[in-house]
C-alpha cells in the first residue's frame, strides 16, 4: 500500500520564492485520499475477508509525514515503513518503492490512481515497470482469488474486467472501497505498530521543476437562451473555440 | 494582595487572589498527535453520519438517534472516559472534553451524546458498586445501551432536591417501588437505563437507583415539542410503583443529591466544550457565507460591519476556549495528585472536579453566552437566510438557546460562584479577607502612577487582570461587609459579582493563553491571538466597570459610595487603543482561511 501525503482539499496555495515552491505555512496535510479512501480500505478488506495477510503501508517523506503515516496504520494497517526522503518527482518516489520493495517481495502493490497534490498518477505505473510487476490502472473494483486477480477498470465510454496473475500493481479509484473513519482501538494501537524508517540509496530525479502559475481566474459565465442554439453554436464555434 | 507570587498547582477559586504562571496551563494549541487524531475522527463522524441527517434527525425518525449513538460506540467514542476494565478507553479528561468540543456541533445528536457519556453514564461509574459497574458501564460504553438521568420534576427544577418522587421498600424486602413523575428526561424516548432520583421514605435527601426500561412501573409520556433540538428525545417519565431490585440502590442511600450536583459540576464544563465547538462550527458558516454572498458588486466579508461581527464570535470563542482548557487542566491535575496520595482514582476524579466547581460555574454561563451571541450574529450575517428554514442558522439558532436553560440556569451558575467563592472564604480555604482588606487601604492611598515595571509584550494586560481582580475583592469586600447574611437574598448583586469573576477568569485564562503560545510559537505568527486579547480584555473592563458601578450603586452611598466608585474606575482603567483596526486583522485572518482558524 503506497500512500502519500498532500494538503488538505480545502488549501489556498501560495507560491513562494519566485514562483518555484509552494508554500507549506498554515498547510494541513491529509492522506492523498485516493490512496486513503479506496487502494488503503480495500487492503483492509482483502486481509478481513482472507485473502490477503498483512497490510504494509510505504509512503516516501521526512519525519514530518508520520502523522498521515500512523493513521493509515490507525484505520489497521500492520506495519509501515518510511523512506526517508524527499521526492521530487513521480520517478524518485517509484525508485525508493521499487527498491524497498525487491527486498520484502511483495504480491499485490496497491496505490491511489493519482496524488492530488501534482496530479501525476504516474507512481504506480513507473512502479511496476521498476518491479518488472503487471499493472492495471483506474480500477473500480478488485477481488482476488488465490493468486489471480479480477479487476474492473474504468476505459473511455465503457468497463474493462481483466483478470490477471500476482504479482500486480494496481492503481485504485472511487469505487473500490467506502471511506472508513479510524475508531478508538485503532488509534490507540497505532502507537504500538511498528514503523520503520529506511535511508534509501540515491536516485536522480528525471523532472525538473522550473516554475508554478496559478491557474487563470475563471472568466464570467454567459447564458444562451435554450431556444436560441443557433447562437450556442455560433458562440461555442467564434469565442470558446471548440468547435 | 498576593498577586506577585505565580505557583504551579493554583486552587480551585484562587485565581481571584493569585497569579498563574502561564507555562502551567494547558492551552489546545498544545494537543498531540493522538488527540487531534480523535479530534478528527469525530469530525468526519459527525460530517458522514450526523450533518447530511438533521432534518431526518429534527424529525425523530424512528430508531435514528439510537442507531447513530450506537454509531458514535462502534467508534469508541462513547467510552473515552470511561476505564479500560469496564469496556473503555480510560482517557485522560482533556481528551474527553476535546471528544465533547468536536461533537459539539452535531445539534441534537450532541444533546444525545452529552446526556449519555455525563449524566447517563458517571453516576454509575462513579458511585455504582463494582457488581453494578460490571453490568452496565460495558453496554453503555459501548453504546449498546442508552442512558438517561431522572432529576427534574414538575415542581422541582433548579430546587432539585425538593422533588416529589418516593421510594418505599416492598413487602418482602426485595425492591423499592418507586412513584413519581420525572420532566425534561434528555434520552428517555430511547434509553435503556435510567438513573432515578427519589426520597425513600421520608428522608430528607434524594436517594438514587439504576433503573432499567422494563422494569414494571415505568412508562413514558409522547415527546415534548421543543423551540430547539427537536431531535433530541425529551419526554416524561413517569413511575408508578415501578419495581427496583434493592441492589439497584446506587451509593448509598440519602447520598442522590451529592450525586446530581457533582455530576452536574462536569457536565457544566463539558456543556462548555461542546457550546465552544458549536460556536466554532458556526463561525465557520458564517464566514463561508460572508464570502460567497456579494451586495452591491462584492463579497459581504469585505464590509466592515460583516468584519466586526465575524472578529467579535472569534474573540469570545477564542476567550471562552482558553477558559475550558485551563480548568479541565487544573481539574486533571488535582485528580492526579488525589490519586498519587492514595486516593481511589473516581473518589478522586469527583473530589478534584469539585475542586474547581466556581471554574466549572464560570464557564458554563460564558460559553453559552458566547454561542447564543455567536448564533444571533450568525442569523445577522446570513440576512434574509439567516432567517430562512432551509439555511442552517435557523436550527442553530433555536438549538443554541437551551445552554442558558440545562445543567444549572445561568442565574443559577452565577449565584453559585459567588456562593462557593464566599463558602470557601468563610470555611477558610480560600483566603479572601486579607487581599480585600489590603484593596479597601490601597483605596486610600495615593495610587501609584509609575509601577516601574518593564513594558514587556504583556505587562498591560498583566497590570489590567491585577486591577480586574482588585475590583472585585474591593466590590465583594463591599458587599459583604454591608449587605452581611442579607447578601444571599440581594440577587441583583450576586449577578454584578458572577459577571465580574466570569470576565476575570476569562481574561486572564486568555492573558495566559495568548502568552503561552507567543512562548511556542514567537510573536510573528500570534498577532491575530494578540489582537483577539487585546480586545477582549479592552471589553471586559468596560463589563466589569459597569457591574461593578451597579452593585456598588445598590449598597453603598455618600463618601463610601464615591470611593469605591473611584477605586472602581481606577482597578479597571485600561489604555485605548485602535480596537477596530484590532478587530479588522481578526476578521481577514479568518476570511482568508474561510473558516474559523484560531
Amino acid at each position: 500500500m503506497c500512500i502519500s501525503q498532500v494538503p488538505d482539499t480545502s488549501t489556498k496555495i501560495i507560491l513562494k520564492d519566485n514562483n518555484t515552491a509552494i508554500s507549506s505555512d498554515g498547510v494541513t496535510y491529509i492522506i492523498n485520499p485516493y490512496d486513503e479512501w479506496y487502494a488503503l480500505i480495500r487492503a483492509l478488506e482483502l486481509k478481513e475477508i482472507g485473502v490477503a495477510s498483512d497490510v504494509h503501508l510505504i509512503t516516501v517523506g521526512k519525519a514530518d509525514v508520520e502523522p498521515i503515516i500512523r493513521k493509515g496504520l490507525a484505520l489497521g494497517g500492520d506495519e509501515a515503513i518510511r523512506i526517508d526522503a524527499v521526492a521530487s518527482d513521480a520517478y524518485e518516489t517509484a525508485s525508493y518503492i521499487a527498491e524497498y520493495a525487491k527486498t520484502t517481495g511483495y504480491d499485490l502493490i496497491l496505490c491511489g490512481k493519482e496524488s492530488i497534490d501534482y496530479n501525476n498518477g504516474t507512481t504506480g505505473v513507473m512502479l511496476a515497470e521498476l518491479l518488472d510487476m503487471d499493472y492495471i490502472g483506474f480500477a473500480t473494483n478488485i477481488q482476488l482469488d488465490g493468486g489471480v486477480a479480477t479487476v474492473n477498470r474504468e476505459i473511455e465510454g465503457g468497463e474493462e474486467v481483466d483478470t490477471c496473475n500476482l504479482p500486480l500493481v494496481i492503481s485504485c479509484q472511487k469505487g473500490v472501497a467506502e471511506a472508513r473513519i479510524p475508531n478508538m482501538r485503532g488509534i490507540m494501537a497505532a502507537r504500538t505498530r511498528p514503523l520503520k524508517v529506511v535511508t534509501p540509496g540515491a536516485v536522480t530525479p528525471v523532472a525538473t521543476i522550473l516554475s508554478y502559475e496559478m491557474p487563470p481566474a475563471k472568466g464570467g459565465i454567459k447564458l444562451v437562451d435554450p431556444n436560441n442554439m443557433d447562437e450556442l453554436v455560433e458562440l461555442l464555434h467564434s469565442e470558446a473555440k471548440v468547435i | 494582595m498576593n498577586t506577585t507570587e505565580s505557583v504551579k498547582a493554583i486552587k480551585g477559586g484562587e485565581f481571584l487572589i493569585r497569579e498563574t504562571a502561564a507555562e502551567s496551563i494547558f492551552i489546545p494549541e498544545e494537543w498531540n498527535e493522538e488527540q487531534l487524531m480523535i479530534a478528527e475522527t469525530c469530525t468526519n463522524f459527525l460530517a458522514q453520519n450526523v450533518t447530511p441527517n438533521l432534518n431526518r434527525i429534527d424529525e425523530q425518525e424512528e430508531g435514528l438517534m439510537a442507531h447513530l449513538m450506537e454509531e458514535a460506540g462502534n467508534l469508541g467514542l462513547l467510552g473515552i472516559s470511561v476505564p479500560e476494565e469496564y469496556g473503555g478507553f480510560g482517557k485522560d479528561f482533556k481528551t474527553a472534553m476535546l471528544v465533547t468540543e468536536k461533537l459539539g456541533a452535531g445539534h441534537s445528536f450532541s444533546v444525545a451524546f452529552s446526556a449519555h457519556t455525563g449524566i447517563g453514564t458517571l453516576p454509575i461509574l462513579y458511585y455504582g458498586n463494582d457488581a453494578q459497574k460490571q453490568k452496565y458501564i460495558p453496554k453503555l460504553a459501548s453504546g449498546e445501551w442508552k442512558g438517561a438521568y431522572c432529576l427534574t420534576e414538575p415542581g422541582a427544577g433548579s430546587d432539585a432536591n425538593s422533588g416529589k418522587a418516593r421510594a418505599k421498600l416492598s413487602a418482602d424486602g426485595k425492591h423499592y417501588l418507586i412513584t413519581g413523575q420525572k420532566m425534561w428526561i434528555t434520552n428517555a424516548g430511547f434509553a435503556d437505563i435510567f438513573t432515578v432520583f427519589a426520597k425513600i421514605d421520608n428522608d430528607e435527601n434524594l436517594s438514587a437507583f439504576i433503573v432499567e426500561k422494563d422494569f414494571e412501573g415505568l412508562s413514558l409520556n409522547t415527546e415534548e415539542h421543543k423551540m430547539g433540538i427537536k431531535g433530541s428525545s425529551t419526554r416524561q417519565v413517569f413511575f408508578n410503583d415501578c419495581k427496583v431490585p434493592v441492589e439497584n440502590l446506587l451509593s448509598e442511600r440519602q447520598n442522590g443529591f451529592k450525586i446530581a450536583v457533582n455530576i452536574l459540576n462536569l457536565g457544566r464544563i463539558k456543556l462548555g466544550g461542546g457550546t465552544v465547538g458549536a460556536s466554532k462550527d458556526v463561525i465557520s458558516l458564517a464566514v463561508k457565507y460572508a464570502n460567497e454572498r456579494e451586495q452591491f458588486g462584492r463579497p459581504i466579508s469585505k464590509y466592515g460591519a460583516i468584519r466586526y461581527k465575524l472578529a467579535q464570535q472569534a474573540i469570545r470563542t477564542y476567550a471562552s476556549e482558553a477558559a475550558i482548557y485551563r480548568a479541565s487542566q487544573n481539574m486533571e491535575e488535582a485528580t492526579d495528585m488525589l490519586i498519587e496520595s492514595g486516593m481511589d482514582p473516581i473518589k478522586a476524579k469527583l473530589k478534584g472536579t469539585e475542586q474547581y466547581a466556581i471554574e466549572a460555574a464560570i464557564i458554563k454561563v460564558h460559553a453559552s453566552e458566547t454561542l447564543d451571541y455567536v448564533v444571533d450574529e450568525g442569523v445577522q450575517i446570513y440576512g434574509g437566510m439567516g432567517f430562512s428554514a432551509e439555511a442552517p442558522m435557523d436550527r442553530a439558532y433555536r438549538d443554541s438557546r437551551i445552554n442558558r436553560i440545562f445543567e444549572g440556569t445561568n442565574e443559577i451558575n452565577r449565584m453559585l460562584t459567588v456562593d462557593m467563592m464566599l463558602k470557601r472564604a468563610m470555611k477558610g480555604e480560600l483566603d479572601l479577607m486579607g487581599p480585600a482588606q489590603k484593596v479597601a487601604g490601597e483605596l486610600m492611598s495615593i495610587p501609584d502612577f509609575n509601577a516601574g515595571e518593564e513594558d514587556g509584550l504583556f505587562t498591560k494586560e498583566k497590570k489590567y487582570i491585577a486591577g480586574f481582580k482588585k475590583a472585585v475583592l474591593m466590590v465583594a469586600g463591599g458587599a459583604v461587609q454591608k449587605l452581611m447574611a442579607q447578601l444571599g437574598k440581594e440577587q441583583e448583586v450576586l449577578m454584578n459579582l458572577a459577571d465580574m469573576l466570569i470576565e476575570l477568569y476569562v481574561s486572564e485564562s486568555l492573558q495566559l493563553r495568548v502568552e503561552k503560545l507567543v512562548g511556542i510559537k514567537g510573536e510573528e505568527a500570534c498577532k491575530e491571538q494578540l489582537d483577539i486579547m487585546r480586545v477582549y480584555i479592552n471589553e471586559a473592563a468596560e463589563r466589569i466597570l459597569k457591574s461593578g458601578k451597579e452593585a456598588l450603586n445598590s449598597f453603598a452611598e455618600g463618601d463610601e459610595l464615591r470611593m469605591m466608585l473611584m477605586g472602581l474606575r481606577r482597578f479597571t482603567k485600561t489604555e485605548d487603543f485602535n480596537t477596530t483596526q484590532a478587530r479588522r486583522n481578526i476578521a481577514a485572518k479568518l476570511i482568508a482561511e474561510n473558516k474559523y482558524c484560531f
